[in-house]
């Protein structure tokens, strides 16, 4: 009798249990997804235009979108081939560890072949990139072909942003959703036809 | 007048156990009769406690915590709210102090073998105290939204992406934004204000609770529990009140002298407690020429840096941290005291002080080939001691610990 008074009342004190605690995702959840960003931050994250017919060849350009840095380069031919020389050093020259949106369409990783748009900011830990175009011994390389260098932890990147081996950064800068129209680039957007 | 006031209080008391509690934790606390100055911090990182909740009460009244806002509205509280540099730098001078008499308690703890059994649970709570202080710390550096608030709380939050699969995302939760902006700033501030105080609270109680059930140590290493009079006290104690309390508030007045002298003369500690670039509003554009931490978590940064790889820095840096939970089963030593240990523990705390102190300088400048190969020997230093300590401890002859304190 008392044996079986216990057991009646340990499945339902595991049962009560069990339904009482199937309740705790369901609370936890407005908490947890009030954190995700609101519907305004992601309005004001929408993307950004800007005209790069009027950059120079070997202009690199700032561009603002979700208040992070990106970085458009309008490449000369010498910058192109400078990608050829650095190759060797690099640690994923084709962007296989990460999301790469526009693989093997052009060698500057973007939708035009002209042009370079990446993120500006170091993926080890987010500062942002300088850029160094030219060719010669820098204090970080000696063989320097030009590109990216980060100055907090000393990454190294090439002129399209592939990053060099044997640094902190881990993967190469990566590249924003963006579209040419004539002269017009928009970041934030892929046009529909990635 | 007085039987009225006695009436009262036996009124109260027999509501609320005022006496015995007073009696318990206080006029008939047992302490050890003899330890020294190392063991004041405790009571000193309670006084900065009490200090940092009520300059912190203060200044949320003028604060805003919106990204237009945050940086101007310190401004505001340094200028137009009479007395308000004062309070500001109460907080911060606090900060910085707090951390030193914590990492001198936790020093002391090492010393003396603080962790050692009974001590397991006081010597955890310890420990939680000090990361949620670590956590703390952070949140509030972020709300001034100076120039290294952005781009430390930056750095700090991209560490969140060296996590395998989830990182990104979780740092865009994180973050409630694509970058560190109000939104941010306003949940930090929200975390820093009150739930963080109230984990903080709590544990300072059960590390209290804890102690208070197992008896604080002495230098010696001494049991004082093996020699007791007849009525159960231990012979060399004192009672905690007035005894502990009265010595206590004389490293109490010389600690506020020196925290004065900080407030009002080097509040910014030669950059080292506040950054110069956090005079500066936050730009998320222009990342300044050098990020380095505040002091007390340079030595943490410095081996972040030494790791040549993201996800295994954070480990790293978060190894550090954690191993210092199990100190209590990693020593294996039949004493506690550093003055009956033998050789080895010496040798090893004091390549770990020395190590320690590094790499909290190299964390706050510039990276050069030297410095990244000195880091990584001190990180490999730090670790070691923790990670031997069940070797040395156990092997080394020990000096025999006297009887009687």
């Amino acid at each position: 009798m008392q044996e079986k008074d216990n057991t009646r009342r340990k499945v339902l004190i595991g049962l009560t249990s069990a339904v009482g605690l199937s309740g705790i995702p369901f609370a936890a959840t407005p908490f947890i997804a009030a954190w995700n960003p609101s519907a305004k931050a992601k309005a004001a994250g929408a993307s950004v235009k800007l005209d790069v017919s009027k950059m120079q060849y070997g202009q690199q350009i700032q561009v603002a979108w979700r208040k992070q840095p990106v970085f458009v380069i309008r490449h000369t031919k010498e910058s192109l081939q400078s990608l050829e020389v650095t190759l060797p050093k690099l640690a994923d020259p084709d962007s296989n560890q990460i999301d790469e949106p526009y693989k093997g369409i052009n060698p500057t990783r973007s939708k035009n072949a002209e042009y370079t748009v990446i993120a500006g900011v170091c993926t080890h830990l987010g500062c942002s990139p300088k850029y160094h175009p030219e060719v010669e011994p820098k204090p970080w390389d000696a063989s320097w072909a030009g590109g990216f260098f980060c100055p907090c932890h000393g990454s190294m990147f090439d002129m399209v942003g592939r990053v060099y081996k044997g640094v902190p950064a881990p993967t190469n800068l990566p590249v924003p959703p963006h579209f040419f129209k004539g002269s017009i680039l928009t970041i934030g957007e892929d046009g529909g036809t990635a | 007048m007085s039987e009225m006031v006695g009436k009262l209080f036996g009124w109260v008391n027999s509501r609320l156990p005022i006496a015995n509690t007073f009696e318990r934790h206080l006029s008939k606390h047992p302490v050890p009769s003899k330890v020294n100055f190392w063991y004041l911090f405790g009571a000193l990182a309670s006084v900065v406690l009490i200090i940092q909740i009520v300059s912190g009460i203060w200044l949320i009244m003028p604060y805003s915590n919106t990204e237009e806002e945050a940086f101007s509205s310190i401004e505001y509280i340094m200028r137009d709210v009479d007395y308000g540099w004062v309070i500001r730098y109460m907080h911060t001078t606090g900060a910085s102090m707090f951390f030193a008499v914590v990492y001198l308690h936790m020093f002391r703890g090492l010393l003396y073998g603080s962790y050692q059994k009974p001590k397991e649970l006081v010597w955890i709570f310890g420990c939680a105290i000090y990361l949620a202080m670590m956590a703390e710390g952070f949140l509030g550096y972020v709300l001034p939204y100076g120039q290294m608030s952005y781009w430390g709380a930056q750095v700090i939050i991209s560490l969140f992406g060296a996590i395998p699969y989830i990182g990104e995302s979780l740092e865009l939760w994180v973050r409630g934004d694509y970058y560190i902006s109000g939104i941010t700033v306003s949940r930090f501030f929200a975390l820093h204000v009150v739930a963080l105080p109230l984990v903080l609270i709590a544990l300072v109680f059960l590390h209290l609770v804890a102690l208070h059930e197992v008896g604080a140590g002495n230098p010696e290493g001494v049991d004082i529990e093996e020699y007791l009079d007849d009525d159960g006290v231990p012979l060399d104690s004192v009672p905690f009140f007035p005894y502990k309390v009265l010595n206590a508030l004389v490293g109490i007045g010389v600690f506020m002298t020196v925290f004065a002298i900080i407030m009002f003369f080097f509040p910014e500690g030669g950059g080292y407690f506040i950054e110069m670039a956090n005079f500066e509003e936050a730009n998320p554009l222009v990342t300044p020429e050098h990020i380095a931490p505040v002091w007390y978590y340079s030595p943490y940064y410095a081996m972040l840096r030494a790791v040549p790889d993201k996800l295994g820095g954070l480990i790293v840096m978060g190894s550090a941290v954690a191993i210092l939970f199990v100190v209590p089963w990693l020593d294996r030593s039949k004493v506690a005291s550093i003055r009956y240990k033998g050789i080895y523990s010496k040798i090893a705390l004091a390549f770990f002080g020395i190590s320690f102190l590094t790499l909290g300088y190299l964390g706050t400048v510039g990276v050069t080939e030297v410095r990244k190969t000195m880091s990584v020997i001190c990180t490999v230093i730090y670790f070691a001691f923790f990670l031997l300590m069940p070797f040395y401890t156990k092997y080394e002859k020990t000096k025999e610990v006297p009887k009687r304190l």
